[in-house]
C-alpha cells in the first residue's frame, strides 16, 4: 500500500514522477497500490452508507431518513461493498503478491491491468453520480430483482447497468491477467502443486470470475433491453418471467460470493502457517477443497430462493449440493486447527486478524448450513438471520482476512513496521465491534424482523440498539485502521527482508520495501 | 509474450464470450426445462392440436378458475363459473367476463399458470383469449373463451387444478395496435360478445 516507493540511483527504470506515475503505470506494484486504496475508499464509503442504515435502525420508527432514502442507501451499500471494497481489494492485493509469489517480473498484460483499473473508479463515480439524479439512486437492493430493477426502478437504473457492464468488464481483464500470469510467468521449478496457496486460491477465483461475470453482463444487459427495447425477458406481461431472472442472478450470484470468499482462505492459510511456525498442514487437500468448492459454487444457486415456488425435487437437490460444501470447508478448517496444533504461536496481528477469521467464518458457515435447510429457509428468509449469516462470512471473514493481509505484507511492501500496538488495539476494537453488530442480527432474524425495511416491531428495539452502536464502533476503528496505515507508509521501523521469522515464499526473498522491478531475472524453484 | 500466453489470452476470451452468450442461451433452456419438466406452471402460449382421447377411460376431476389484476390494471376481470366439474378427455368451454372500466382504450395481456405445476403439461388448449391481446374501447364489455382439455395421462393425485389467469395493462408497449385497431373500428360501436 506504499505510496513512496525509492526509486535507487542504480536502477534505471524507477517510477515516474509526479500524478502521471499513477495513470500511466504498468507497475504491477503501482496498480496494486491504486486498487487497495480504491477499494479503501470504497470501504469508508460504503460503511459511511451502513452507518446511515444502522443509524435508522437505532430506534423503531423513522427519525433519520426518508424510506426512500434508507432504500437507495440499502442499495449502495450492498453494491459498493461487494464490487468496489472487496473485490477490488482482492485484485489489489493479487497485483501486489501473484507476481512476486511465482517469481515473475510483472503481470502478464501490464497495459491490461492499467486499464482495468483506472475504469474501475469511473464505473463507481457513474453508480454515486445517480444519488443526485430525479428519482435516486437504485433502491432495489444489490440482488436488483427484476420487476423491482426493471418496471419500478428510477430512471438511474440506465447508470447502474453501465456502471455494473463497467465494473464487470474491470474483474474479467483482471482475471485473464491473473490466470495468463500465473498459467505462463511461474519461475522455472514451480509447479502448480508448488504454488503458494494464494496464487491457488486466486487462479481459482479467477476462473470463477471468467465464468460469471459475463453472466452478470448479460442479466443486466436484458434489463437494458426490458427496459428501453420494448423486450420482455422478465416481464410477466410479455410472457417473460420474473423468476427467471432470480435464476439467472443467482447463478451469477453463488459463485461470486465464492470469489469473495476464495483469496481470503489463501491468505489465512499463509498467515497461520507462518505465526505457527510450522508447515500448513495437508497442502494438497487444501487445493483440492477450494476446486470442489469453486465446482460446486454452480450447483447450488436456487438455495437463494427456495421460497419462490419450486418443485419438491429441485428444492431437495439445492439442499443436499449446499450442504455438501460444508465438507470441502470442514477440510479447510481442520487443516488450518492442525496447523496450529502444537505450532510455536505467536499473535502478531495479522495472526489475530487470521485466528478470527478461522472462527467467525465458521459462525458464519454453520448460520448457512441452517438456512440450507429448505423448511428452516421458509422461516429464515429474508429476515435479518440472513443478513447476520452474510455478514459473519463477508465482514470477519473476507474483510479481516484482507486486513490480516495488509498487516502481514504491509512491512514488505513499504518497508516499515506497523505499530504492533495499535495494530493489536485495532484488530480488538474490529473483533468487538463486529461481533456487537451482527450477533445479535442473528436473534431478531430468528424473532422474525424482516430485512431491508427501514422500520420494525417494537419486540426488536432492545438488540438493534445493540447493533447500531457496535455499528458504529466498528466503523470508528476503520478510521484507526487508516491511521496505522497511513503512519506505516510514512515511516517506522525498517522491516527486514525476511519481515516475519520463518516466512516463506518468494515475496520474502526480495528487500523490503522491493525494487521496483523484482525478478527481472527468474528465481529458481527447488 | 510467449505464444502459450497468447493461447491462453485466446481462450479466456472465447470462455467470456461463450459465457454472455450462455447467459441469454439460460433464458430459452429455462423455458425449455419448465416445458420438460412442467416445472413453475408454464403453459405454451400457443393453441394445441385437437387431442382425440378416450372418453371412457377419463375420470372426474375439478377445475378451479381464478383471475388477477396486476398492479393498478383498472378493468373487471374475473372467470364466468368459478369451478367447473370436468372429465378428463373431453373439450370444455369456459369464459372470463372482462370489461374496461375507463374511459380510454386499452390493450390487455392475460397471462395463464396452473397449479399444481405438473399438471401444465396435461392441459391442452384448442383456444384461449390468453394467445392474443386484447383491445377494449372505453366501457366495452366482452365474454373470453377458453376452449380446453386436460388429457388422460393426468397424474392420479391430482383432482383439483387451478387455473389462474393475471391480466396485464399492456396499452404503454402497444400504441401502435391500439391506434390501427381504432383506425379500423372507428365508427363501429357494438360490443363483442355481450
Amino acid at each position: 500500500m506504499s505510496a513512496v516507493i525509492e526509486s535507487h540511483d542504480d536502477h534505471h527504470h524507477g517510477p515516474a514522477k509526479g500524478l502521471t506515475r499513477w495513470l500511466f503505470t504498468t507497475n504491477h506494484k503501482d496498480i496494486g497500490t491504486l486498487y487497495l486504496w480504491f477499494s479503501f475508499t470504497m470501504f469508508l464509503i460504503g460503511g459511511a452508507m451502513a452507518l446511515v442504515i444502522r443509524a435508522e435502525l437505532f430506534q423503531p420508527g423513522m427519525q433519520i431518513v426518508e424510506p426512500e432514502f434508507y432504500n437507495q442507501m440499502l442499495t449502495l451499500h450492498g453494491l459498493i461493498m461487494v464490487f468496489g471494497a472487496v473485490m477490488p481489494a482482492f485484485v489489489g492485493l493479487a497485483n501486489w503478491l501473484v507476481p512476486m509469489m511465482v517469481g515473475a517480473p510483472d503481470m502478464a498484460l501490464p497495459r491490461m491491468n492499467n486499464l482495468s483499473f483506472w475504469i474501475l473508479p469511473f464505473a463507481f463515480l457513474m453508480m454515486l453520480s445517480s444519488l443526485f439524479m430525479e428519482g435516486g439512486a437504485p433502491n432495489f437492493g444489490w440482488t436488483f430483482y427484476a420487476p423491482l430493477s426493471t418496471t419500478y426502478a428510477p430512471p438511474s437504473v440506465t447508470f447502474f447497468i453501465f456502471s455494473v457492464h463497467i465494473l464487470g468488464a474491470s474483474s474479467i481483464m483482471g482475471a485473464i491477467n491473473v490466470i495468463v500470469t500465473i498459467m505462463n510467468m511461474r519461475a522455472p521449478g514451480m509447479t502448480l502443486m508448488k504454488m503458494p496457496l494464494f496464487v491457488w486460491s486466486w487462479l481459482i477465483t479467477a476462473y470463477l470470475l471468467i465464468a460469471v461475470m459475463p453472466v452478470l453482463a448479460g442479466a443486466v444487459t436484458m434489463m437494458l433491453m426490458d427496459i428501453h427495447f420494448g423486450t420482455s425477458f422478465f416481464n410477466a406481461a410479455g410472457g417473460g418471467d420474473p423468476v427467471l431472472f432470480q435464476h439467472i442472478f443467482w447463478f451469477f450470484g453463488h459463485p461470486e460470493v465464492y470469489i469473495m470468499i476464495l483469496p481470503a482462505f489463501g491468505i489465512v492459510s499463509h498467515i497461520i502457517s507462518t505465526f505457527s511456525r510450522k508447515e500448513l498442514f495437508g497442502y494438497s487437500s487444501m487445493v483440492w477443497a477450494m476446486v470442489s468448492i469453486a465446482i460446486l459454487s454452480f450447483v447450488v444457486w436456487a438455495h437463494h430462493m427456495f421460497t419462490v415456488g419450486m418443485p419438491l425435487a429441485a428444492e431437495l437437490f439445492f439442499m443436499w449440493a449446499t450442504m455438501l460444501i460444508a465438507v470441502p470447508t470442514g477440510v479447510k478448517v481442520f487443516n488450518w486447527v492442525a496447523t496450529m496444533f502444537r505450532g510455536s504461536i505467536t499473535y502478531e496481528t495479522p495472526m489475530l486478524f487470521a485466528i478470527a477469521f478461522v472462527v467467525l467464518f465458521t459462525i458464519g458457515g454453520f448460520s448457512g448450513l441452517m438456512l440450507a435447510i429448505t423448511p428452516a429457509d421458509f422461516q429464515y428468509h429474508d429476515t435479518y438471520f440472513v443478513v447476520a449469516h452474510f455478514h459473519y462470512v463477508l465482514v470477519p471473514g473476507a474483510i479481516f482476512s484482507i486486513m490480516a493481509a495488509v498487516y502481514y505484507w504491509l512491512p514488505k511492501w513499504c518497508g516499515n513496521m506497523y505499530d504492533e500496538r495499535l495494530g493489536r488495539l485495532h484488530f480488538w476494537l474490529s473483533f468487538i465491534g463486529v461481533n456487537v453488530t451482527f450477533f445479535p442480527q442473528h436473534f431478531i432474524g430468528l424473532a422474525g424482523m424482516p430485512r431491508r425495511i427501514p422500520d420494525y416491531a417494537l419486540q426488536f428495539a432492545d438488540w438493534n440498539m445493540v447493533s447500531t452502536v457496535g455499528a458504529f464502533l466498528f466503523g470508528a476503528s476503520q478510521i484507526l485502521f487508516l491511521f496505522i496505515v497511513v503512519r506505516t507508509v510514512m515511516g517506522g521501523k525498517k522491516a527486514t527482508p525476511e519481515v516475519w521469522e520463518g516466512a516463506q515464499g518468494l515475496e520474502w526473498t526480495v528487500d523490503s520495501p522491493p525494487p521496483y522491478h523484482t525478478f527481472s531475472t527468474p528465481p529458481e524453484v527447488k | 509474450m510467449n505464444e502459450g500466453g497468447k493461447k491462453t489470452i485466446k481462450m479466456l476470451s472465447l470462455a467470456v464470450l461463450g459465457m454472455f452468450f450462455f447467459s441469454f442461451a439460460l433464458v430459452p433452456l429455462y423455458d425449455v426445462f419448465c416445458e420438460v419438466t412442467g416445472l413453475n406452471g408454464k403453459i405454451d402460449l400457443s393453441p394445441s392440436r385437437i387431442v382425440e382421447s378416450d372418453i371412457s377411460e377419463g375420470r372426474d376431476i375439478t377445475v378451479q378458475f381464478v383471475s388477477h389484476n396486476n398492479e393498478q390494471m383498472p378493468w373487471d376481470f374475473g372467470p364466468s363459473d368459478e369451478v367447473i366439474n370436468i372429465t378428463t378427455g373431453k373439450y370444455y368451454t369456459a369464459t372470463y367476463y372482462v370489461k374496461n372500466t375507463t374511459s380510454k382504450a386499452m390493450v390487455a395481456q392475460a397471462i395463464p399458470s396452473v397449479a399444481p405445476s405438473n399438471a401444465a403439461a396435461h392441459l391442452k388448449k384448442l383456444e384461449c383469449f390468453c394467445f392474443e391481446q386484447q383491445i377494449l374501447k372505453p366501457g366495452e364489455e366482452a365474454l373470453l373463451p377458453v376452449r380446453l382439455i386436460f388429457d388422460n395421462e393426468l397424474p392420479d393425485n391430482i383432482n383439483n387444478i387451478v387455473l389462474s389467469y393475471t391480466i396485464f395493462d399492456v396499452t404503454e408497449d402497444n400504441l401502435d395496435e391500439l391506434a390501427s385497431y381504432m383506425h379500423e373500428h372507428g365508427e363501429d360501436h357494438h360490443s363483442m360478445g355481450s
